[in-house]
């Protein structure tokens, strides 16, 4: 059964310096109540392992959105994504040196996120074969197989996840509203300690077996999500 | 024509390569007025990478907390009645896994072999590939829609100068001035904008072009 704590005492127990999985695409489906809470903790040196780097402007009226938060407060040290066009703090600090970039096909990312979460050691793609994505410390090697190029990928793993559900009952099962699902899922298999965030926190049986998306067991902790965190 | 003309006549003609019952995931920028042009009797289902199978034309009613249905680009959408919210491992495996019948997308560079590069111009623009890459490795079919030129200098190239996305992936590339075939001897020019000749287009064009004995007209 997962421990329901405030979103504070979820964010006191990520040290300064983790590695940390943020679920999201463009911000939607970031936690954003934890994500603020974590902006408000003044830890950083944080590698952030997230799809993007969300985007400024965000739709709740927030000026940095999500996960964007954190680059402002250059609170990351290292960002592991696929894209980060959105959020132009995300090159003014690589272009500084005082933000590591690591760009990975989307794709890949997921997998390599499923895999660290599946106990697989990696993932062959034909995804980024011929491009620099065969030069990235994420590749193990480029293999030929059957006559047929692959890249080795390496699985990702983080002592924290932070996902967000729409739902979310007492034994932590999670149910996604629209297309916050996104990479939540995935994340939920590949870490440590899996904090989660709920718009609603719902009784047993609410959400019925067949609609849970992601079993509860694999989540650790529980918040409640704040309205309009900004 | 002007940019906006311009740009509805590349998204017309690519709109015609599109078969009824298609899964399609349309690119950003002209690929995505693609779905504007298509004849009443085509009915294709659009696949957004962020997770949607059969994504609507615009959002729903109902949908009126923002942030949590969002299609590739960040803007509000929804699923159509009969569609799904997938998460990203599935989304990405139906790119993969060779689910998606057709792919129209843009580019900053073709070339004779099929390469395409279209997300990063080193010490300029560095976005990221996003889904760019799985994408093209994965469709069945990779339409390029893009102008034939920008800033009066060639994008369709002998060979990509630019890092790529993927090799000898596309198929087909629709530009304002004329549709090439990619083919293992070189790209073939199948039809041509009536606006232009054949000395024009291969002046705007690196790469040589192969001028198929049945060139048609893109306006016809």
């Amino acid at each position: 059964m997962p421990k329901f704590i405030t979103p504070e005492e979820a964010v006191a127990r990520i040290p300064h310096g983790a590695t940390l999985m943020v679920g999201g695409f463009m911000g939607c489906g970031n936690a954003h109540t934890l994500v603020t809470a974590l902006a408000n903790s003044g830890k950083g040196e944080f590698t952030l392992i997230c799809n993007d780097g969300a985007v400024l402007n965000g739709p709740d009226g927030s000026e940095c959105y999500g996960v964007a938060k954190l680059i402002r407060n250059r609170q990351v040290k290292r960002l592991i994504a696929s894209h980060v066009g959105l959020n132009p703090e995300v090159g003014q600090q690589m272009n500084e040196g005082s933000l590591q970039v690591d760009l990975i096909p989307q794709g890949s990312f997921a997998e390599m996120i499923r895999a660290g979460g599946a106990g697989l050691g990696g993932v062959l793609t034909p995804t980024g074969v011929g491009t620099p994505v065969e030069d990235s410390p994420l590749v193990y090697s480029a293999v030929e197989l059957e006559g047929k190029r692959y890249l080795m990928m390496r699985p990702l793993r983080a002592e924290f996840a932070l996902v967000s559900g729409y739902y979310i009952d007492r034994k932590g099962n999670i149910w996604y509203r629209g297309t916050t699902r996104n990479f939540n899922h995935v994340m939920a298999l590949a870490a440590d300690t899996v904090i989660a965030e709920a718009d609603y926190i719902v009784e047993c049986g609410q959400i019925a077996p067949e609609n849970v998306v992601t079993p509860g067991i694999l989540v650790d902790y529980v918040v409640q999500k704040r309205r309009r965190t900004l | 024509m002007n940019r906006e003309e311009t740009r509805a006549f590349i998204a017309r003609r690519a709109a015609r390569e599109l078969h009824n019952g298609d899964v399609v995931n349309l690119g950003i920028g002209v690929p995505s007025l693609v779905s504007a042009y298509l004849p009443d009797d085509v009915r294709v289902t659009l696949h957004a990478e962020d997770g949607i199978v059969d994504e609507g034309p615009w959002p729903d009613p109902s949908n009126t907390e923002p942030g949590y249905i969002i299609d590739a680009s960040g803007r509000p959408t929804s699923a159509l009645p009969g569609g799904s919210y997938i998460d990203s491992s599935l989304s990405f495996a139906l790119m993969r896994g060779g689910h998606i019948d057709c792919t129209v997308l843009g580019a900053l560079q073709v070339d004779a072999e099929g390469n395409i590069a279209n997300w990063i111009i080193p010490g300029k623009l560095v976005p990221g590939m996003g889904g760019a890459m799985d994408l093209v490795i994965g469709a069945k079919r990779v339409i390029v829609a893009m102008e034939h030129t920008v800033k009066g200098a060639p994008k369709i190239m002998k060979r990509c100068t630019l890092p790529l996305t993927a090799v000898g992936c596309v198929n087909l590339i629709i530009t304002n001035m004329c549709v090439l075939e990619v083919t293992p001897e070189g790209l073939l020019m199948t039809e041509i904008n009536p606006e232009y000749t054949v000395a024009e287009v291969q002046a705007a064009t690196e790469a040589e072009l192969i001028v198929s004995p049945n060139l048609k007209s893109m306006a016809s």
